[in-house]
């Protein structure tokens, strides 16, 4: 399996690309996209060879999922970010700094998995020390988590905020509503950047066939919150609009909801055949045919990149193979806080 | 002596100003209110939510995990059922992400009959909550007990789920908290809100409260007996020692465990009066089946089964869809007081 490149809007005749962003930002946000895709396809592999049992993640979502990783103030405590995120989320932490062998780790459920011990899904990523709460199967309890650090970050002050997202289909669910209605309550309005990544589906369902809103940026709008729709395929348009949102929740310490419209590029999931959507827009291969027509980057470049990725994965996917599984006995671990072995 | 309502009241009072508490809310918890039960009344930090109990177990999931201790209010256990998705994950992330994370919150929740509150304002939560692994879960049936068993959820780092028995709320105790007031009046004076206008009260919180704690685990022998022992807890907990009293008339000695911690329970004090009595009845009011006291008779049967001269006995809500409104379709639906003396006593006749 290869990132497929295929035609896409504009395609690699582009002409007169200008980028806002400097030439070394570009190129980091580049490398993350390919960190985070080619970690997901590897991903996939491992699935599709039984080195994992499920692959669920966000192949699709990298022009927007890096430039929010990048922008956002990663620490423990208030004075920093919270994240409550969905498991399609390992390109933002790929931009905070995680490492990809961690991901294929909890792939394989190896007892080195830093984020559960070998205990769940791929991409339900949990880091304590940034701030990142476990990443949970249940698709929108994340949206009522979030309430809390929101008033916890309003309560503190400065500039830390809190940060959630989750899918579009998700939205139908209570926690949804519950976190725009606590995010926007008269004289309590919480520093909360709200995000919603449309990519139109649940698992197979179409969100034509189930959802009647024009947009799902019109429900933030009913409580008064600001809101965008914008093209989260585009790296600079996310990049600036995550930037002029954070700003806004940064300093306003009020509530900003951002709906991200993005792809799909291997459906939901295991699932739903973990196959590549050849209808879907890539991202990565738009953003390659900018940089190149920008010259920013060559082709010859961006492949020989691509090449080194694919072999340090594949070294990582190796190495993991021989790393220990979980020891049954530790099933009651930390039940409690602190506590080993059976507690009762 | 103080309700458990006052005694509740007095311990959150002493955790938002020794223990670090930083938010008890929920539907009505703060002013003017302060709890339909009144067990919230002139906290400085109360404050009341939107209708949404999912919103309330998200939000102090959200704020236990910035290191906010809180303390999270569903109005009656009966509405809490929405929320089981948050309570399992409150119950589960810290083993989900392998130690990292710790949720320390409390969630309080009136539980079970007495009021004649029919449908909805009737339920157990015992049975459902001691399903929901990673909580550590209490249930006092006395105020002091309810004053220290609340201290101890909020020194917890664990989520902690505190069941009150509503029909025990008002019940006066027998034994002074540390610290309390010894007139009731005085008490009353000091931190019952008044009757219209509060906009302009303060309470005067006694100044004595202490760092009383009921640790969590540990049982209280309500009465010592030798032929019979009665496991129970909450509003059931006053009719076994009752019923214990009545018996003695009858020469049937009844020793009455209070668990008063539902999980992790306190097996060691349960075990051993089962192997003194060597007869049993676990009493609770949830719905029989699936009940929690059905675990327990498990544990009695496949640990104890030889140190036993009767069967052991479940006596326990009616499994129906609900209590009803009218009088004799409650007594009929929860144990009372003379269920229980009848089932002691065939149990402890019982043929050996």
């Amino acid at each position: 399996m290869k990132t497929q490149v295929k035609p896409s809007s504009g395609g690699k005749h582009l002409t007169n690309v200008k980028f806002k962003l400097a030439q070394e930002q570009l190129i980091k946000i580049h490398d993350l996209m390919l960190t985070t895709r080619m970690l997901e396809e590897r991903m996939i592999k491992m699935y599709k060879q039984n080195e994992g049992y499920f692959w669920l993640g966000g192949p699709g979502e990298e022009a927007f999922n890096i430039p929010l990783g990048l922008q956002g103030h990663v620490g423990e405590g208030l004075d920093y970010d919270f994240w409550h995120l969905h498991y399609r989320s390992s390109g933002i932490l790929l931009s905070m700094g995680a490492e990809q062998i961690d991901f294929i780790r909890q792939m394989k459920n190896t007892v080195t998995d830093p984020f559960s011990g070998g205990r769940n899904f791929c991409n339900h990523s949990s880091i304590r020390k940034w701030n990142v709460l476990p990443i949970t199967s249940t698709i929108e309890t994340q949206f009522a988590t979030a309430i809390g650090s929101g008033i916890a970050h309003k309560r503190h002050g400065g500039k830390g905020i809190t940060v959630v997202n989750g899918g579009d289909a998700g939205t139908a669910e209570g926690e949804f509503a519950s976190c725009l209605i606590w995010s926007s309550r008269p004289e309590q309005k919480l520093p909360m950047l709200i995000i919603v990544t449309n990519n139109e589906y649940g698992i197979s369902t179409p969100a034509s066939t189930q959802h009647g809103e024009t947009h799902i940026a019109d429900r933030a709008k009913a409580f008064n919150i600001e809101a965008k729709v914008i093209n989260g395929n585009d790296v600079e348009e996310s990049w600036f609009a995550i930037k002029e949102a954070m700003e806004y929740v940064r300093t306003e310490r009020k509530p900003y909801f951002i709906e991200s419209r993005v792809s799909r590029l291997y459906g939901h999931s295991s699932a739903s055949g973990a196959n590549f959507q050849p209808n879907e827009v890539d991202p990565v291969v738009i953003f390659e045919q900018k940089l190149e027509a920008a010259g920013v980057l060559s082709r010859k470049e961006m492949d020989e990149l691509r090449e080194k990725k694919a072999a340090d994965l594949l070294e990582m996917q190796k190495q993991v193979r021989e790393e220990p599984m979980p020891d049954p006995s530790t099933i009651y671990d930390y039940t409690y806080f602190g506590q080993k072995g059976k507690y009762w | 002596m103080a309700s458990m309502a006052q005694a509740i009241r007095m311990a959150l009072h002493y955790g938002e100003t020794k223990l670090g508490v930083t938010d008890i809310f929920g539907e009505d918890v703060g002013p003017p209110l302060g709890g339909v039960f009144t067990a919230t009344q002139g906290l400085k930090t109360t404050w009341n939510s939107p209708l949404d109990e999912r919103g309330i177990i998200g939000a102090a999931v959200g704020l236990a995990s910035t290191g906010s201790r809180c303390v999270a209010e569903i109005q009656f256990c009966d509405y809490i059922y929405n929320t089981i998705d948050l309570l399992k994950l409150a119950g589960n992330m810290c083993w989900a992400s392998n130690g990292q994370w710790n949720f320390p919150m409390t969630v309080m929740t009136p539980v079970g009959s007495g009021i004649r509150g029919s449908i909805y304002h009737s339920h157990s939560f015992d049975a459902t909550m001691t399903h929901i692994p990673g909580w550590k879960i209490v249930m006092p049936s006395s105020p002091i007990d309810a004053y220290g068993l609340m201290i101890a959820c909020l020194k917890d780092p664990n989520p902690t789920m505190f069941l009150k028995p509503k029909a025990l709320l008002r019940v006066r105790g027998d034994e002074l908290i540390p610290g309390e007031p010894e007139n009731e009046k005085e008490l009353r004076d000091r931190i019952d809100a008044p009757l219209g206008d509060r906009s302009k009260w303060k309470a005067r919180w006694p100044e004595g409260l202490t760092d009383y704690t009921v640790e969590i685990g540990k049982g209280k022998i309500q009465r010592e007996g030798e032929h019979v022992t009665i496991v129970t807890y909450g509003r059931t907990l006053p009719l076994a020692v009752q019923a214990a009293d009545q018996l003695k008339s009858e020469n049937i000695s009844v020793e009455v465990i209070d668990m008063r911690t539902l999980w992790p329970y306190d097996w060691e004090m349960i075990s051993s009066s089962i192997r003194k009595t060597r007869r049993v009845i676990f009493l609770n009011e949830d719905t029989e089946v699936t009940n929690f006291g059905e675990h327990l008779v498990r544990r009695t049967v496949e640990e104890l089964f030889y140190d036993l001269e009767a069967r052991p006995r479940l006596l326990a809500g009616a499994f129906t869809p609900g209590i009803g409104l009218a009088d004799p379709l409650e007594m009929a639906s929860a144990p009372q007081l003379n269920h229980i003396i009848e089932m002691a006593r065939e149990v402890a006749n019982e043929r050996a």
